[in-house]
């Protein structure tokens, strides 16, 4: 399923936030999560989640801190705020709003 | 992230990471942080089965193209697309010389603003109600200069035995100000004021190329940098010139009158120390903002054209001459200065590899039509030259004249060359930078020889 940019780049900011709200993480982590959490329905350009963390972080969403990995080079890991999950409410709210519209129009689709 | 055993592919890494660090949006942190994502995606890969290379082309194409990647990067920290001059060095580049550099530029300065008070101890005060004396006026670079080049003695590291042999100029430049008798009103000692500045700023590119004139981009960085600095020394002026009101709006507002200490102490002082100051700022950004001078040339060169060629076609209609008066050799002067000044500033920021392209042939047509104007004016000054006389100020301004037209004659017959692919652009800017000494030659020429010549009048 190829799934407009429009709609990938809308939900990046939740499906973080989210991913984060499960506790701290990583980029490349992230990306597998999203991708295991899709079943690969969302494929993400790998560098593009940089951007947006970065993005999150300015925004006081996340927090940053580079940290040693398992495997001894440094890594920068990424803890959701306060501010951050008040925001993901807030989103939460907003997709709900959307899905149902759409689940209703759907559902009369079908049964009419 | 994973260090590879497979040499391949930590160069193929290697490269990747080159590529990545070139990108202005993309800063350190970010590369590091890409980079470890790019290794975990590598060692999953590699895990899977995937060979290195095989792998590499996989999580490279994941990670995206760079463009779109830098282009994200740039929109997620739109404030690093503007180039921050910072005086404190970027924590990438070798701290040689700038920790020490902060606080010798301040003593230099404050020492320069301290020179300009000197003679105020021995007979030369600065009085507010009347006008600078011009003791200030002939000596005005004698404060400044000499302070500049000890700089780039101590920056270029250069030799204090060659530096101080920049000394003698220098000394000699206070001799000739001072000793000659010249009454007031004197033309001869505006013509020294006018001309020690451009005889001594040899000196100070000396000290630039840490006396090696001839060595290869020496010369065009010391045109470089003279553009720039004064380019910082208007802007420098500008805020100087805001502080002033403002010390005359507030002590006014109290009843007091800060006459004495703004023209006494703000302006003098301000003005030499400012000198070193604006060298310093163009020596810490040059590498990290655009250079503005040939900036203002491609602003400039179409317009100057136009007027010249708007000129020129009036004057052809109107049939009306030139009306020599006192100042228009000057004038004319002025203007074959500003038009060589484009011509050398064009050739500084241009790639002499090159081929010509149209702004070239603009240049070309700016400097025709310069040199017609010239022509023009000059037949008019000619044919009433013996009416007037021989005066200093007109035998200056007619050997000037004739220094700008050798330099822009010749230039249009090497651009004409250029244009037709009979030589290079590095020709070109050869022979303005080899012309550059005529200038300062002339000066001290002016400076020296003329007020004996002419009774000091």
């Amino acid at each position: 399923m190829d799934m407009s940019k429009d709609l990938v780049a809308a939900s990046a900011t939740p499906l973080v936030l989210a991913i984060l709200a499960e506790g701290d993480s990583y980029g490349y982590a992230i990306i597998k999560r999203v991708a295991e959490l899709s079943g690969g329905h969302l494929q993400w350009t790998d560098g593009m989640l940089y951007p947006v963390l970065h993005r999150l972080e300015r925004q006081g969403h996340v927090a940053a801190k580079w940290a040693a990995s398992e495997n001894g080079r440094r890594r920068k890991y990424y803890r959701i705020t306060k501010e951050g999950r008040a925001q993901l409410a807030a989103q939460r709210q907003q997709w709900k709003a959307v899905d149902g519209t759409l689940r209703g129009i759907w559902m009369q689709a079908c049964t009419a | 992230m994973t260090t590879f055993a497979d040499q391949p592919l930590e160069e193929q890494i290697a490269k990747w990471r080159t590529y990545l660090r070139r990108r202005q949006a993309v800063h350190g942190p970010d590369v590091e942080e890409l980079e470890g994502h790019l290794r975990d995606q590598l060692s999953a890969l590699t895990e899977a089965g995937l060979a290195g290379d095989e792998a590499f082309l996989v999580a490279v194409k994941r990670m995206g193209s760079l463009d779109a990647l830098s282009r994200e990067f740039a929109r997620a920290h739109s404030e690093r697309l503007w180039k921050q001059l910072v005086i404190a060095p970027d924590g990438d580049e070798p701290a040689n010389t700038s920790y020490a550099e902060t606080p010798v530029v301040l003593i230099l300065a404050i020492a320069a603003g301290v020179a300009i008070k000197v003679p105020a101890l021995f007979g030369h005060p600065i009085n507010p109600n009347d006008e600078l004396p011009l003791f200030y006026a002939r000596n005005a670079s004698l404060f400044a200069f000499p302070l500049l080049a000890i700089y780039f003695v101590w920056k270029r590291k250069s030799n204090v035995a060659s530096g101080l042999w920049l000394a003698l100029p220098f000394a000699a430049g206070a001799v000739f100000a001072n000793v000659f008798p010249f009454p007031t009103r004197s033309d001869t000692q505006v013509l020294t004021v006018l001309h020690l500045p451009i005889a001594l700023w040899l000196a100070v590119g000396f000290a630039y190329v840490r006396g090696r004139w001839f060595a290869d981009g020496g010369r065009m960085n010391f045109v470089r940098f003279s553009g720039e600095l004064a380019i910082y020394y208007v802007l420098i002026a500008l805020g100087g010139f805001v502080l002033m009101l403002f010390t005359f709006m507030m002590f006014r507002a109290i009843e007091m009158n800060p006459d004495w200490f703004v023209a006494g102490w703000l302006i003098p002082c301000g003005a030499a120390g400012a000198v070193l100051i604006g060298s310093w700022l163009v020596e810490a950004k040059q590498s990290v903002i655009e250079n503005m001078a040939p900036v203002l040339t491609r602003l400039f060169t179409p317009l100057f054209t136009v007027l010249l060629l708007v000129f020129l076609a009036t004057m052809a209609w109107t049939g009306s001459p030139i009306n020599v008066k006192r100042e228009v050799l000057i004038g004319f002067d002025l203007l074959l200065a500003v038009v060589v000044g484009l011509v050398l500033y064009a050739a500084s920021a241009r790639d002499p590899q090159a081929p010509p392209d149209f702004f070239d042939r603009l240049q070309l047509l700016l400097v025709l039509s310069a040199l017609v104007v010239d022509g023009v004016a000059l037949a008019a000054i000619a044919a009433r030259i013996s009416e007037f006389g021989f005066t200093p100020n007109r035998v200056a301004a007619l050997g000037e004249n004739l220094i700008l037209l050798v330099n822009l004659t010749w230039s249009a017959w090497l651009y004409a060359r250029f244009l037709r692919h009979r030589s290079s652009f590095a020709v070109l800017e050869g022979w303005q930078i080899a012309y550059l000494p005529v200038f300062s030659a002339w000066a001290t020429l002016v400076v020296v020889v003329f007020p004996p010549l002419f009774g000091y009048r």
